[in-house]
């Protein structure tokens, strides 16, 4: 289909050309392109809801020796909540930029090959071609972090790709042994390979899924592999922050949530003490975290550690009697936190810009003087809360129903505490803009932003909105997913 | 033999658990990228090894390990440049 | 129009103007001020409509999927107008009252904003069909609140908003608990006559009591029931117009309304009874109205001993709906109409007594009465009522509700409502002294008086008080008409018990 051919294909092209291109004509390109990218989503989204979901064999050669891409109602959502999500950071990205045209330079190249290997991530269906995108996945995301200079932020990159390295490591490695007992990387024909594995069989697999579920545990920033995160994020651009808080992140997390679905969900129910600890933990202790940094930044990344712990949570209920609503609870999850955490980075850019400094004491006022950035900050804290109406009210609400529905009570708890820490590390913030500062002179003199912040803060606003949206679109979604999902 | 592969299986098992012990426990930078590579040789190995099992040439696994290579290599290299700039940027007394 | 899109409509009718004025230029005073009170006027003109209908038995139901098995829904049913009636009616004055008020103020689209979404949510809370929807408006209300009552952004602000924070988004927690648990066994939380829970053999006699406390726990954090009831007199921090709005229209009475939806609706009363579950209920208020009280005679703030009244006076409402038999009910859902009237227009008064005189402290009462006639008329008015003198909507719920004491065989529930009586007296009765036997003070703390109107204040901020006492009056000597909030509460009775065998 001419749709997924363009959505892969075409941020390679562009990202490529930008390189050579002269600075003023980068940006409009990669707005056609990304445009372009938007487009072909939105056409295969109406594809798979009319026609369900299909395969698409790459050059007519299909497994197991050319490489399958599925597209269906998962994939195509994580699909579109990149495109967009990609439009906004870049047109944010764009203003941010303009005092910083070295960086705006590489800005657009790295963008391009980041959302190639993402697009193609979410629609491969074979174990090596997953290995391939998450690797450009992760080299993109890498560069991204180091494109200010600054030696921090070097050093976070630096020690984002060593992680992430070694998470594709043991994820390689993984891949290996399942191809070597089975001698297949696909996904579809490994399923059907692995229904029922006699004894000797059943262990290799299960060190095999160790292997590869721990190798994505790293990318996906699972506690505690998570000690990359708030360095790399907090240090980053915001744009670059929201690109991968919102998505790549995410992107590892797809990729153990489909092979959950598809290949080893009943074999890995050894794994569910573990996977409940650690995302407990992540949920409590990225948190605690989160209400302990004093960089508005941090607070924002550390939030996604947290965030991340709601999925890791999620992702054992899908083996139990309690699958429908964890699926939902899980895909309405990573879209809503996507689109809310993004808000969040960009409003957090535009507060930390003005107020000269990242710290949350120096935003006393804000809500007077940047009340448009404030109000975004504060809807997309909505969002993560889990307060209604918001998509993550939806993914919480579900996210309890699986988990009372399996019995799991003391989960509910940690879920619910969860909420109530997210709420005090948000409102920690809004508090103290609200808080006139001391020098306010005289009320009446309102929003000091120019333009460009202005325009800025809109968008981060549009995104804030689109969270608060999504709180009306859980049937939509419940729908999208339903069709071709894997059983 | 019809069990070299399994030598060389295990092999390649073992210099992957060295170098990613190695490049866990590393200080330097220089050194974490190194024992990184020698993880990735270790996995290419295993992976060639297990899929010449039957005693005939594998060309899927070949193929596999060879986009491997090229994104060690390419990973290498991102590590190195940033390694550098690192060495840089602590040379000129960083802002 | 179809039949639930009025529904729609009437939460529209102030959340469209909240967008819009959240844009607008803080100079667009014209433009702002018209919006509200079209707003507000809009609003009335659908219940209205509604009133007629409903009254006629017409049923109106609108109904959103969130997703599976998660219901938006809306209806317009007796009880559900009595609140918005409410709350409709004392936003218009509350609108007009803050407009006065915030004149010379700052951020005030930000505060009209806010303002018009916390009526959403308030009529939200109002139509609720299901307890998810209910708690949807519920959480909305905490979020839009919020902004209001940190409004003034002083640093002695943030501790009030601090602990409003915590105490509403702690029982939203345990409100989800509660609410989760019951929609998973159940399937839904819907809202039906006499209750549902007992038709549904899911759950033991413990885990209903259990179910129970949780919810009413949560719902009654925002009704202030004691011991959950520390956020209320921290939240005075926030301007007049917002006390005003908390106390007597949203956050309290959604609070009463909640308890009465679970308790009626949810439950049903019946099985309430059975469980044993309406005598701690009763204990708890009849508690928090001794308590209230008590606290209020040692305030010396004004807003303070008010809150602290209100803290007694929702439990009123609280304490009707533990009453088994209809004229219990009928005693608590009047008062919760009548409560409304009497507490805004204290608020409206204090407010007026700080913007003109800079009068916080009972204190610096003395003599204001003749200072300021028609504000310290309209209070006098509405203490009496909230004494229970008679020709005052607080006697007429008063006696309903000692009535209802007396057939539900709760003897003790007179007598603590005497006692309230008493302490309401002993601690409105100095005020009024004070204002009205003492001599004035050579100076007032800080005169502000008006460029225009009269030397007391400006007719915005006069208006309304005056308004509201005069309903208390009027409350009073109709309440036998078929117009009256009394009338009403029979009604809803009346449809509520007709399940039952009496």
């Amino acid at each position: 289909m001419n749709s997924i051919a363009i959505i892969i294909l075409a941020p390679m092209l562009w990202g490529a050309i930008a390189l050579a291109l002269p600075p003023r004509l980068k940006f409009p390109l990669v707005f056609a392109g990304l445009l372009l990218g938007c487009f072909s989503a939105i056409q295969l989204m109406l594809l798979v809801s009319t026609e369900g979901a299909f395969t698409y064999a790459v050059g007519s050669w299909s497994a197991p020796l050319g490489i399958d891409l599925k597209v269906d109602g998962l994939a195509v959502s994580m699909l579109l909540l990149t495109q967009i999500i990609s439009l906004i950071a870049a047109l944010y990205a764009q203003l941010y930029l303009k005092q910083q045209p070295r960086q705006l330079a590489y800005f657009w190249p790295l963008l391009g090959f980041l959302l190639c290997g993402l697009n193609a991530l979410f629609l491969s269906a074979d174990l090596f071609n997953l290995y391939v995108t998450l690797e450009v996945v992760g080299l993109a995301a890498v560069s991204l972090v180091a494109l200010t200079g600054k030696r921090a932020n070097i050093n976070a990159a630096l020690r984002y790709l060593i992680a992430t390295l070694l998470g594709s490591g043991l994820y390689l490695l993984g891949t290996g042994l399942i191809y070597g007992l089975y001698g297949t990387v696909s996904i579809e024909l490994l399923a059907e390979l692995i229904e029922n594995p006699d004894q000797p069989a059943l262990l290799y697999l299960k060190i095999t899924i160790g292997l590869i579920i721990v190798g994505l545990m790293f990318k996906a920033a699972l506690w505690p592999l998570h000690y990359w995160l708030p360095p790399a994020h907090g240090g980053a651009m915001p744009a670059v922050s929201a690109l991968l808080s919102a998505l790549v992140v995410k992107a590892a997390f797809y990729i153990v949530l489909r092979l959950w679905l598809e290949l080893f969900g009943s074999l890995a129910a050894l794994a569910t003490p573990l996977l409940f600890g650690l995302g407990a933990a992540a949920i409590l202790l990225g948190s605690w975290r989160a209400i302990q940094a004093d960089e508005l930044k941090r607070v924002v990344a550390y939030s996604t550690v947290a965030q991340v712990g709601y999925l890791f949570l999620a992702l054992p209920l899908l083996s139990t009697v309690a699958q429908p609503p964890a699926l939902q609870a899980i895909s309405m999850q990573m879209i809503a936190h996507g689109t809310a955490k993004a808000a969040m980075f960009m409003a957090a850019g535009i507060l930390v810009l003005v107020s000269a400094g990242g710290k949350i004491a120096q935003l006393q006022g804000s809500a007077s003087r940047q009340p448009l950035a404030m109000f975004a900050f504060a809807l997309a804290g909505v969002s993560l809360i889990g307060l209604p109406p918001s998509g993550g009210f939806i993914a919480k609400w579900y996210l309890l129903t699986a988990l009372i529905e399996s019995g799991f009570w003391p989960l509910v708890a940690v879920v619910l505490a969860g909420g109530l820490m997210a709420a005090w590390y948000v409102f920690r913030v809004i508090n103290i803009a609200f808080t006139d500062s001391p020098d306010e002179a005289s009320d009446n003199t309102l929003i000091t932003t120019n333009k460009p912040q202005q325009t800025m803060a809109w968008l981060a606003m549009l995104l804030a909105l689109a969270a608060i949206a999504l709180g009306f679109c859980g049937q939509p979604l419940a729908d999208l997913i339903a069709t071709g999902a894997a059983s | 033999m019809s069990h070299s592969h399994l030598i060389f299986a295990s092999t390649g098992i073992l210099l992957f658990a060295m170098g990613f012990a190695a490049a866990i426990v590393s200080q330097a930078p220089l050194r974490k990228i190194i024992a990184l590579n020698v993880m990735g040789s270790g996995i290419f190995l295993s992976f060639i090894a297990l899929g010449s099992r039957a005693g005939n040439i594998d060309p899927t696994s070949q193929a596999m390990v060879l986009t491997g290579i090229v994104v060690a290599v390419a990973a290498s290299a991102l590590g190195l440049a940033l390694t550098l700039r690192l060495k840089t940027l602590a040379e000129d007394g960083d802002e | 129009m179809s039949n639930g899109l009025w529904l729609v409509s009437l939460l529209l009718t102030s959340l469209i103007p909240a967008g819009i004025i959240f844009v607008l230029p803080e100079r667009q005073v014209a433009l702002r001020t018209t919006l509200n009170i079209f707003a507000a006027i809009s609003k009335l003109a659908i219940i209205g409509m509604l009133l007629l209908e409903v009254e006629n038995g017409a049923t109106f139901r609108f109904s959103y999927t969130l997703g599976p098995s998660l219901e938006f829904a809306l209806k317009a049913d007796a009880l559900a107008l009595l609140f918005v009636t409410l709350s409709a009616i004392l936003w218009l004055f509350t609108t007009i009252y803050a407009i006065g008020y915030l004149e010379q103020g700052h951020h005030r689209s930000r505060f009209f904003g806010f303002f018009s979404l916390c009526v959403t949510a308030t009529v939200g809370i109002a139509m609720a069909a299901n307890l998810a929807t209910f708690f949807i408006f519920y959480e909305l209300l905490t979020l839009a609140t919020y902004p209001l009552v940190a409004h003034k952004g002083k640093a002695s602000t943030l501790q009030g908003v601090k602990t409003y924070l915590t105490y509403t988004l702690c029982a939203g927690a345990v409100f989800l608990l509660g609410l989760m648990w019951l929609q998973t066994a159940t399937g839904h939380s819907e809202f039906t006559q006499g209750g549902f829970l007992a038709a549904n053999g899911e759950f033991t006699n413990w885990q209903l009591q259990l179910l129970f406390a949780l919810l009413i726990g949560a719902v009654g954090v925002k009704m202030a029931l004691v011991p959950l009831h520390g956020w209320l007199p921290k939240a005075m921090v926030a301007p007049a117009p917002v006390s005003a709005l908390l106390h007597a229209v949203a956050v309290v009475k959604a609070g009463a309304f909640g308890i009465v939806r679970i308790v009626y609706e949810v439950f049903g009363i019946e099985l309430s009874y059975s469980l044993g579950l309406l005598l701690p209920l009763a204990l708890i208020a009849s508690f928090t109205i001794l308590w209230g009280s008590y606290r209020a005679l040692f305030q010396d703030g004004l807003k303070k001993r008010l809150a602290f009244s209100t803290v007694s006076q929702a439990s009123y409402i609280a304490l009707g709906t533990a009453l088994f038999g209809p004229i219990g009910t009928i005693g608590g859902l009047v008062h919760l109409v009548h409560q409304g009237v009497m507490k805004i227009t204290l608020f409206f008064c204090a407010g007026n007594y700080a913007n003109t005189l800079d009068v916080h402290n009972i204190s610096q009462m003395n003599g204001i009465g003749r200072r300021m006639p028609i504000t310290s008329l309209a209070f006098s008015i509405a203490a009496l009522g909230m004494m229970g003198a008679p020709l005052t909507a607080g006697y007429i719920s008063k006696e309903w509700l000692s009535e209802g004491a007396y057939a539900a065989n709760m003897d003790w529930v007179s007598t603590v409502l005497w006692i309230s009586s008493g302490l309401n007296a002993a601690y409105f009765l100095p005020i009024l002294w004070r204002a009205w036997c003492k001599p004035e003070p050579s100076t007032w703390p800080q005169e502000r008086i008006p460029r225009r109107g009269i030397k007391e204040s400006y007719w915005l901020l006069l208006g309304p008080p005056a308004i509201t006492a005069f309903l208390t009056v009027l409350l009073a000597i109709y309440a036998d008409s078929s117009w009256s909030p009394l009338a009403w509460a029979k009604l809803i009775a009346e449809r509520e018990y007709s399940n039952l065998p009496l």
